[in-house]
């Protein structure tokens, strides 16, 4: 008995080390807008990061940002923000996951939404409903994970 | 930045598929319905606005299939609902016994120019008041009958046979004067980032118009074509329907149609449009 408990136990404890722990929205530190640390604690999945990013119900980002790549297999490309070819060029895996976390830190007053911030709305929905959020803070627009999983994708974008 | 050898072929990858997105429009088309009525699509920003100097109607932003419904009543669905709002006009409702031809005539006079200066204030009733608070006004008081709710088919039928009589005439809101704080609350509403994309009207409207969201080609979010008849629900969308759409959009919590808020915001938008014609029922998709 007390065998098994301290076995679950040190699992969790060791899954727990190895993913590392999350940064919850409220917690994310920013320097110059970058965040230097993974905010999920795992590494993101590109694969994943893409299907993100031309989601509409997901990131949907290609709703503002044309990305080169993407042409063939996903319509409808916006052009509200820059081209997001060769985005790692430009900037750094912390600049990056700063920008998709929340872009206000890096642009101030910027049009592109803070995908990690879930407090300080104006009249704030529950998502497209149209009617009252039913929670302060409410829940990201995009998870420790996929935001991870963004910025893994945005680091194939290399032109150079 | 570094030369990309790339990059040609890259531009015109994407250019195909923006081209295929939005069927392009010719900017330059003239709207000019059933070959009689001259509208004014774009025109000099009036005085107030201070950082566009040319206003453009929503139809110079649509795709020439879609402009086309509108330069002839025959092929513009909208008019089927002005029709429908003509035998209401002339059917009497309500304990008093009348119509709305019993005092006001056919529709040609008595609601010529009306859409243009609306919405107004109302002296009497010491407030803004768009066409559907007057046309409710009408109902309740003069013909004691029900009010119509905002977005039903008759009150927005009724707001377009209204329209039809104004078509051609400029916007002319007044701003001034006891309008003037209303104005500038529907003012504050347009430049407030709402919701959880803490997005305003002017972030779409005013900083991106001409560029595409998604499929979406953003127009400047004009009312003077309102209402509009959309090809993607197949009827007519009063202003504040619309309004609703693009908060709610935006992952907010939005304002009721009818709310002093929409009514103060709809005098603001329109008086955007001062010097554009009024064009409803318009014709979008
Ligand atoms: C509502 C429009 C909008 C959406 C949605 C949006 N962005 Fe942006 N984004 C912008 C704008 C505009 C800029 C340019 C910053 C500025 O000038 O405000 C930008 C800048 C960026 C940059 C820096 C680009 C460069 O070339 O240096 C990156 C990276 C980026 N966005 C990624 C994303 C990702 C990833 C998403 C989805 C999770 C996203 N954006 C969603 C509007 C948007
Ligand atoms: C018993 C007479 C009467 C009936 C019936 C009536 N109205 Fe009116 N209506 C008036 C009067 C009088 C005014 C002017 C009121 C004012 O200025 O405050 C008016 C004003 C209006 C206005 C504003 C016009 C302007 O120039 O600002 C509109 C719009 C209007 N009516 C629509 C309607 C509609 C639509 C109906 C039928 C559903 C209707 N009315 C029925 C008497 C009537
Ligand atoms: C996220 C971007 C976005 C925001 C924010 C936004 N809209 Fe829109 N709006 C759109 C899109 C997309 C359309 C459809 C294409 C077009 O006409 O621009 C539209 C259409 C409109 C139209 C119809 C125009 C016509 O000619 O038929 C009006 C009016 C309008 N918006 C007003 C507003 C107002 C007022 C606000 C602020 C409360 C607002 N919008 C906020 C994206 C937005």
């Amino acid at each position: 008995m007390k065998r098994a408990t301290l076995t679950i136990a040190s699992l969790i404890a060791s899954a727990g080390l190895a993913v590392g722990a999350e940064v919850a929205p409220l917690d994310v530190t920013f320097e110059d807008g970058a965040v230097a640390q993974s905010l999920s604690g795992a590494a993101g999945d590109a694969a994943n990061g893409r299907k993100v990013v031309s989601t509409k119900g997901l990131g949907n980002c290609v709703s503002c940002h044309a990305i080169s790549e993407m042409a063939d297999d996903v319509p409808f490309h916006g052009e509200v923000g820059p081209i997001l070819d060769g985005v790692a060029d430009r900037w750094s895996e912390a600049e990056l996951r700063g920008i998709v976390a929340n872009a206000k830190m890096t642009y101030d007053g910027t049009i592109m939404p803070a995908f990690y911030k879930t407090t300080g709305y104006i009249r704030p929905g529950d998502a497209y409903t149209g009617k009252a959020a039913k929670s302060d803070p409410l829940p990201p627009l995009l998870s420790a994970q996929q935001v991870e999983d963004v910025v893994a994708y945005l680091m194939t974008l290399k032109e150079e | 930045m570094e030369r990309n050898p790339l990059k040609p072929l890259t531009a015109t990858a994407l250019g195909l598929v923006m081209a295929a997105g939005m069927a392009a429009a010719d900017e330059n088309a003239e709207l000019v319905i059933n070959g009689d009525i001259e509208i004014v699509t774009r025109t000099a920003a009036p005085e107030h606005m201070e950082y566009i100097d040319e206003i453009r109607s929503g139809w110079t932003f649509r795709s020439d299939d879609t402009q086309a419904f509108q330069m002839d009543d025959f092929d513009n669905p909208g008019m089927i609902f002005v029709d429908a709002a003509q035998e209401v006009w002339d059917t009497a409702d309500g304990a008093a016994g009348k119509s709305c031809a019993d005092c006001h005539g056919a529709p040609e006079e008595g609601m010529a120019g009306v859409r243009a200066v609306y919405p107004k204030w109302n002296e009497a009733a010491g407030e803004v008041r768009t066409l559907e608070m007057q046309v409710n006004d009408c109902r309740e008081n003069r013909m004691e009958a029900e009010p119509w709710k905002w977005d039903s088919g008759d009150m927005v039928n009724m707001t377009a046979l209204i329209s039809v009589q104004s078509r051609g005439l400029p916007v002319s809101v007044a701003i001034d004067g006891p309008a003037a704080e209303t104005w500038a609350k529907g003012k504050e509403i347009y430049y407030t980032r709402y919701g959880q994309l803490e997005l305003s009207c002017a972030n779409c409207h005013e900083d991106n118009y001409d560029n595409l969201i998604r499929a979406d080609h953003l127009s400047q979010g004009q009312i003077n074509g309102f209402p509009t008849y959309r090809l993607k629900n197949a009827k007519l969308n009063s202003t504040h329907a619309r309004f609703k759409g693009c908060i709610r959009d935006t992952r907010a919590e939005t304002f009721s149609p009818g709310s002093p808020e929409f009514v103060a915001l709809e005098l603001y938008v329109a008086s955007r449009g001062n010097g554009l014609s009024v064009e409803g029922p318009s014709v979008r998709n």
